[in-house]
Parts: structure tokens; C-alpha cells; sequence
């Protein structure tokens, strides 16, 4: 087990990545990065059984599907931290011919990534898919999935969220990024979405809340209980309670930073609030 | 050439059905995926042969796309089955994401296409479905002419790597294509040599175009017919050798005419050989509930229409 110390050096950098990407092209979406980047760290750095290398069946690990694809810049960098592509490609991100398209894709072959996302409510039934094909192929590693708050307002999600209770897909680890917040507003101004935990405990889901979503122990605990869910004949949701643009002071507990980038001032305060500790791409 | 005889009338999704029933007990890796119209779809004895390997989805197609998107992930080979309206325009932009710009190994299978589905009326006959999916970088685009051929076309996809559009319909039609003629995808059929027309079908018109080939020939007009069943990628060469020869054709297709066969064909001829074309299709219309057969009349997609399009191309020559 990697030590706490070691995840939060890593968390750092990567919020120096995000930064700096976002930065570079003036585009993108820092203020959802920010804010899971503790969680997609844990993920891909304790909780998650993987391979080496990368191959798109995925057999015989633990599948990860980001479906609020705006978020990009963590997964990239979380990825490119984790080997799966050299980390200095980040500084490609969003620009012509690059493998790093402004939303994931796998149309460019980037290792990493099994499934295009960006227009929202589409991951959850992806992996359901992917969560089934295990169970077909005698696979016991997990699909875990991420998804905006406000991207439940798609309905394709609630059609998969029916069918993952009712069809007891139990190998998956659905969390909800619950920062309140979307492109228009907070979540409770844009459409109210009510009591999230009733709602997916209503259509069959095990429900657990990680209250402190930017706290790495209180991440690792909370995705350890939900790992010990698994397999009991209920998908696993967690609600995992962020602050957007967590990390730098002036971009957290707003949507104001949702998509767009800092400019050289400000990316040198937020980069001042976050010293390099691995070192830069 | 091959005189081809109605072998007795059979609707093509039971082709589909026959197909399935056929890879559930050859290729492991088939799964199936239905909407709530296992009926329908034919598919039952797939369901009864391998239960472990059919998802019921209910009502409810885009998580169907992307469930269908996800089962490729571990190396299966997912069919998805409802009508062509929901499995076209209802889950256009998951079919786009999640489906053909992740190069995902789908067959979207559509039966109940055009307006040969009949009483249900316009809500279920879609007519555009062909345009929609041929405009998606990738996608491979069938619409088999009879039962043999469905058949032939659904066992000739799974062997396929990549997204496969196959589409196609409820009633019984006649079943001219011989049991165990090949099915190359992206390759066109000469039903028919002729010199004086040529004749380009896709899905029920074929039938249509080659009594119309028939009737033409009482007149002294020789019509060459071709089967086109794989809409994309589309065999280029077989259009352009046939209208080089008869130096004007009429296209068939039970779709309108923005964005059907029709129109994939004049871009090969606008740009390679400028032919006269008359377009057999509906005219930008929706459909309307009635029997397939006074559908197919009061939409000019039968064998006269055809004649009177032939008739009318060939004084453009």
C-alpha cells in the first residue's frame, strides 16, 4: 500500500498538471478536475487492481469509466502518472493532432481510455455492459464509474441505474461527484435533484457516502467499505461530496471555474498554493 | 445469369432470427441485446438455446446502445434488436459517443423499417434511418433484400470487426435470393444484365425492380438490375461500370429520398461519370398507417413506379 504521504505528493502534481494543461490552450474544465483528483489518484493508485500496460478487453483487472468526460485533464494526468503514456504528452492536450482531445476518446488510441465521453449520461450503461462481459468471461475484478452530479439529469442514467439494480450487477462501483455545482449554477438553482441517496437506495442501489470526498483516508476507507459491497447482489453507489476546484482558494465553492482556464496570474497563485513535488511535465 | 423465382414468402427479420439461432450455437462470443420485442425480433430460440447470453433490457434503447458498447469490452460481439426508429434516431448520440467514434464491434439490427411496417402508422416507420447511420464515420450500412439474404447478412456481420447498421422489416416478402449465394459485404449483385438501364435496389425494392425488369422487357427495354445491400461502404465500381454502359439509372429504396441510397449514388456519379437518375424513395414525407402493400402504392415504391421511372430517365439520356 502506497503511503498516504505518497498519494498526496501525487495529488498535488497533478493539480499542477491540470493547471498548467488548462492553462496552456485557455480551455478546458479545472473546477470538476480539481475536485476529484483526490479521488481518481486513490483510484488508480490503491484502490483499483490493474495490469500492466494496456490492452482494451481488460481482462483480469479492475475497469474504470469516466463518464463526465470534461474532466479530462485529472484523468490524463492521473493516467499519464500511472504509466500508461508518457507523461510529457500532457503538454499536447487539446491541441491539433494530439492524442489528448479535449473529451477522452479511444478514436486516437491513447492507452488509458476504453470508451469516448463528454456528451454526458452515457458511462453508467457502458459499464454495465462491461461489468455483464465480466460475469460472462468468470472475470471477478470490478468496473467502477465517475459521474458529475448535475449529469444525472440525464435520463439515460436513471434507465441504467433501473436496469443495474434489477439485473443485479453487483460488480460495479458507481460514484457520483457530489460538488453541487454545473455550468449554469448550483445544482439546486439549474434543476433540483433532490435526495440522491433515496433516490438510489428507492431503485435497489447500496448506498454509501464518502463525506469528506477530498480527504485521501476518508477516500480509501470509504472505496475499501464500498469494495467489501460488491458481490452481494446490489450495485454499489458512493456519494462522494467534493468541493469543485479543490486545492486552489480562489477557485473552490463555485461553478465559476467549471470550464474556464486561469490566466498567467492567476496560474501562478494556484500553482504557488501547490509546489511541485514530482516534478513538472 | 440466375432467373430468380419467389421461393415462397417469408418477412426478413425471420432471417435475422434464423441467423441468431445459427451464431448462439457457432460463435460464442454472440450476445444478444432486445428492447422488450423479442417477439418481433424473432429471437426467441437464441433466448431458449443460450439465456446466459441474451440481455433483456426492457424499454429502453439507450442504455441498450451503451450496455451494447460496453459488452464489446471483454470481447463480445453484441447484436442489438428493436425497430429501426428506435434503434436509429431515439439513440442517435449514443450510438455516435459510445458506439461508432469508440470504434465499438456493435450490429445494431432494425427490423420493422420504412413503411412496410404498416397499420402502426408514422410514429414507428421511420424512412430517414439510413441517412442518419451512413453519415457516421464508420459505420457499415446493410439493408438486405429478402430472407436469404438477412440471413446471410446477419452471419456475414459477426464475423465483421467494427459498427454494423443492418436494417430491415416485418412483412412477408417474396425470398428470390438462392439459400447459398455468398454475402461479401460492400460487394453489389448483378440480379440482372441489361443495356439500355440500369436498375439500383437496396431492401424490398429489389424484388420490385426485378418484375419491373420483367414488365420492362415485354417493351423491348433492356433493364440491368443490381442489388445493392451494403449501402456503406458502397461498391463504387459495380455503379460505375453498369451506367457506363446503359448510361442512365433509377435508384430503389424504401427511405426518402434525402439522405437514402439514392443520394450515395448520384455523389459517385456527380463526381466520377454525370448520369441521369430518377430517385425511387419517398418524397421528404412522413409515413402513414395502412397495409404495406397500399403503402408501398400511395408512396410510388412498387414495380410501377419503377417502370414509369425507367420510362422517364431514359428520354434524359
Amino acid at each position: 500500500m502506497a503511503a498516504v504521504q505518497e498519494l498526496q505528493d501525487l495529488v498535488v502534481q497533478v493539480r499542477r498538471d491540470i493547471l498548467r494543461m488548462v492553462h496552456k490552450v485557455n480551455s478546458g474544465h479545472p473546477g470538476g478536475s480539481l475536485g476529484c483528483t483526490e479521488f481518481i489518484v486513490a483510484l488508480y493508485n490503491e484502490i483499483m487492481e490493474l495490469k500492466d500496460g494496456f490492452d482494451m478487453d481488460g481482462k483480469d483487472e479492475d475497469l474504470f469509466f469516466l463518464s463526465n468526460g470534461h474532466i479530462s485533464p485529472v484523468f490524463y494526468s492521473v493516467l499519464a502518472r500511472r504509466g500508461y503514456f508518457p507523461v510529457d504528452e500532457l503538454g499536447t492536450f487539446r491541441l491539433i493532432n494530439s492524442r489528448l482531445q479535449g473529451h477522452p476518446t479511444t478514436h486516437e488510441g491513447l492507452p488509458g481510455v476504453r470508451i469516448a465521453s463528454g456528451s454526458l449520461g452515457q458511462g453508467m450503461s457502458v459499464a454495465l455492459g462491461a461489468a455483464q462481459a465480466k460475469k460472462l468471461n468468470n472475470d471477478s475484478n470490478l468496473v467502477y464509474t465517475l459521474h458529475g452530479d448535475g449529469e444525472l439529469q440525464e435520463g439515460q442514467n436513471w434507465e441504467a441505474i433501473m436496469y443495474a439494480a434489477g439485473k443485479k450487477v453487483d460488480n460495479l462501483i458507481a460514484t457520483i461527484d457530489l460538488n453541487g455545482q454545473q455550468i449554469d449554477g448550483s445544482t439546486d438553482d439549474v434543476l433540483p435533484m433532490g435526495d440522491l441517496r433515496t433516490k438510489f437506495e428507492a431503485f435497489g442501489w447500496d448506498v454509501l457516502d464518502i463525506k469528506e470526498g477530498n480527504n485521501l483516508e476518508a477516500i480509501l476507507k470509504g472505496m475499501q467499505e464500498a469494495k467489501s459491497r460488491t458481490g452481494k447482489g446490489k450495485p454499489v453507489c458512493v456519494l462522494l461530496h467534493t468541493v469543485m476546484g479543490n486545492g486552489v482558494d480562489f477557485m473552490m465553492y463555485t461553478h465559476a471555474w467549471h470550464g474556464k482556464a486561469p490566466n498567467d496570474e492567476q496560474l501562478e497563485n494556484a500553482l504557488s498554493q501547490n509546489p511541485a513535488t514530482l516534478g513538472d511535465y | 445469369m440466375t432467373k430468380y423465382v419467389d421461393q415462397g414468402k417469408n418477412d426478413t427479420r425471420s432471417g435475422y432470427g434464423a441467423a441468431m439461432t445459427e451464431l448462439g450455437r457457432t460463435n460464442p462470443n454472440v450476445v444478444a441485446l432486445c428492447a422488450d420485442l423479442v417477439g418481433s425480433l424473432k429471437i426467441q430460440q437464441f433466448i431458449d438455446e443460450n439465456p446466459e447470453r441474451f440481455f433483456q433490457i426492457g424499454i429502453a434503447e439507450a442504455n441498450m446502445m451503451g450496455i451494447a458498447a460496453g459488452l464489446t469490452i471483454g470481447g463480445k460481439i453484441p447484436f442489438t434488436g428493436t425497430f429501426a426508429n428506435f434503434s436509429t434516431g431515439r439513440v442517435y448520440d449514443q450510438i455516435r459517443q459510445s458506439i461508432a467514434y469508440s470504434g465499438k464491434n456493435v450490429k445494431i439490427c432494425a427490423s420493422h423499417a420504412g413503411v412496410t411496417l404498416g397499420e402502426d402508422g408514422a410514429t414507428h416507420q421511420i424512412l430517414e434511418d439510413i441517412g442518419m447511420m451512413k453519415m457516421l464515420p464508420g459505420m457499415t450500412v446493410i439493408n438486405p433484400c429478402d430472407y436469404n439474404q438477412t440471413k446471410a447478412a446477419t452471419l456475414a456481420i459477426a464475423d465483421f470487426e467494427g459498427p454494423v447498421y443492418l436494417r430491415f422489416g416485418r412483412p412477408k416478402v417474396a425470398n428470390f435470393t438462392p439459400v447459398d449465394q455468398k454475402f461479401e459485404i460492400g460487394k453489389a449483385l448483378m440480379l440482372s444484365e441489361g443495356t439500355d438501364v440500369t436498375i439500383i435496389a437496396t431492401g424490398h425494392l429489389v424484388w420490385e425492380s426485378l418484375i419491373a425488369a420483367e414488365n420492362l422487357e415485354k417493351q423491348g427495354i433492356s433493364a440491368e438490375v443490381i442489388n445493392i445491400h451494403t449501402i456503406k461502404p458502397l461498391d463504387e465500381e459495380a455503379v460505375l461500370n453498369s451506367v457506363k454502359k446503359t448510361g442512365c439509372v433509377v435508384t430503389a429504396e424504401e427511405h426518402n429520398y434525402l439522405g437514402g441510397l439514392g443520394e450515395s449514388i448520384a455523389r459517385v456519379l456527380a463526381t466520377q461519370h454525370p448520369t441521369p437518375q430518377e430517385f425511387i424513395a419517398t418524397q421528404d414525407t412522413f409515413g402513414e398507417s395502412g397495409t404495406p402493400e397500399q403503402l408501398m402504392e400511395k408512396y410510388g415504391l412498387n414495380n410501377k413506379a419503377i417502370e414509369k421511372a425507367v420510362l422517364k430517365v431514359m428520354k434524359r439520356k
